[in-house]
């Protein structure tokens, strides 16, 4: 059963300040993400209706340890057709990020910071595959500066939060 | 006309495991004129990090456009995920100045600059668009005349449509035309723009399996000989892993899925092997048979 103690009444505010989740507080529940969704015709739990009305409900601690926010496959299917003009694909967006902010995440997504930090590219492109790029008569793939990465994963803050998860 | 000039944004999925698209776009663009100029120091489009932290990805997507800039020139894309990051943040960075400085204070630690000078653009922006069908039409040596394919134009090269801002995403048209430009038929299906599920699939390999399975099936019931795609994700879904849905379903599908540079490629008279037809997973030998055979 859900206590009052579960609900922090700001949590609504602190989500819809970020960009791309303004509209948040618009959603009145009609249901079209959910019935639009695709990842919601394979699967019981992923409901973006329902993550949207426990946004505005205050449900932050069973929102960010909840493993369905990380369902949402981006077809952006449902911002297009919100008749509230809800960013509700972005929000999802933003439950995620603060999730990660708290040093939790699938491991995929370790593994793709990672590679990118190591070589610039998400995932670690094999010696032979350069070598069968040549082959092919295809152009040898550019190495990317690394330092300036490092230095983005430090200023956006992502190298404190992958410290957090222990990679 | 001036000569078509871009910077080729690989992305990473391509090199990685997707030769056959990259290989196939770089010969029917030369041959129609356009010079592609390989990006430098290029990163990740940013797309994969979006979900752990919203400011990396705009970081990551910045500096790319940042080295489109330095370079002065558009960016052309193979694949959906990275047009839609980049053609998005593009655009945001343009448009909205909060966003703009945010950015740009990031970038400063890198000594770089969002200005706001460039384009991007998908490969089938710059067909449809830069080079139009006519052109294309007339570029056709051997018209695929008995083929009869479907289209999967995939998401984020349409949606959000008020960042993708091209074609109909509730019905996609234009890779449709692009493939009647071939010869080819282009078959209506159930769902045509259903997701192919591929983002998800390293978190949750059930859904997407069901929905690429799905798609497989809506196209088959049509007769689809084959499944045009444009980006290395959908096809990775539905080549790469046709198999395994084939394997998980107890069910045979056989759909071979060409890149539509492929398709076009084939009307230009290039022959498979330039085309890296003998690269895709799943057989494409039979509908190469019959196209070879009509001539």
């Amino acid at each position: 059963m859900l206590k009052v103690s579960d609900i922090d009444p700001k949590f609504k505010y602190e989500v819809s300040k970020v960009p791309g989740a303004e509209n948040v507080l618009l959603c009145f529940q009609c249901g079209t993400c959910t019935a639009d969704c695709p990842i919601a015709r394979f699967n019981d739990f992923y409901r973006p209706r329902k993550l949207i009305r426990m946004v505005q409900l205050g449900l932050k601690n069973m929102l960010l340890s909840n493993e369905v926010i990380w369902l949402c496959s981006t077809c952006f299917t449902c911002i297009d057709h919100c008749p509230q003009d809800v960013g509700i694909a972005d929000t999802v967006r933003v439950l995620r990020n603060l999730t990660a902010k708290e040093g939790k995440m699938p491991v995929v997504y370790r593994e793709l910071a990672s590679n990118i930090l190591k070589t610039g590219y998400s995932y670690i492109i094999p010696e032979l595959r350069r070598k069968k790029r040549e082959k092919a008569g295809l152009p040898s793939l550019p190495k990317t500066n690394i330092e300036s990465l490092a230095k983005l994963f430090d200023i956006t803050g992502l190298s404190k939060i992958l410290k957090r998860v222990g990679t | 006309m001036p000569k078509l000039k871009y910077l080729i944004f690989l992305g990473c999925v391509i090199p990685y495991r997707i030769s056959s698209y990259e290989i196939s776009a770089r010969k029917v663009l030369d041959k129609l004129g356009i010079e592609l100029i390989e990006m430098p120091e290029f990163n990740c489009c940013g797309f994969p990090l979006d979900p752990i932290n919203h400011d990396m990805m705009l970081a990551l997507a910045a500096r790319n456009l940042c080295l489109a800039e330095q370079q002065n020139l558009d960016i052309v894309t193979l694949c959906n995920g990275c047009f839609g990051v980049l053609n998005h943040v593009n655009k945001e960075l343009k448009e909205d100045e909060k966003i703009r400085k945010k950015v740009n204070g990031y970038l400063k630690g890198i000594g770089m600059k969002f200005r706001g000078t460039i384009t991007v653009k998908h490969l089938i922006h710059v067909l449809a668009e830069d080079v139009g069908l006519k052109k294309l039409k007339d570029s056709v040596q051997k018209p695929l005349t008995p083929l009869r394919v479907a289209q999967h134009t995939g998401c984020h090269v349409v949606r959000p449509a008020k960042h993708a801002g091209f074609d109909d995403p509730e019905n996609p048209a234009v890779l449709k035309s692009l493939i009647r430009v071939t010869g080819a038929e282009c078959l209506n299906y159930m769902d045509e723009t259903e997701c192919c599920g591929a983002p998800i699939i390293s978190v949750n390999d059930k859904i997407p399996l069901q929905m690429a399975r799905e798609k497989l099936d809506h196209i088959r019931a049509v007769g689809a000989q084959a499944l045009i795609t444009i980006c290395p994700f959908c096809h990775m879904m539905y080549d790469l892993n046709q198999p395994r849905i084939e394997r998980t379903f107890n069910e045979k599908f056989g759909i071979p899925i060409l890149h539509y540079p492929q398709l076009l490629g084939l009307a230009m008279g290039f022959c498979p092997e330039e085309l890296a037809l003998e690269q895709l997973r799943v057989d494409a030998s039979k509908i190469l048979t019959e196209v070879i055979a009509q001539k």
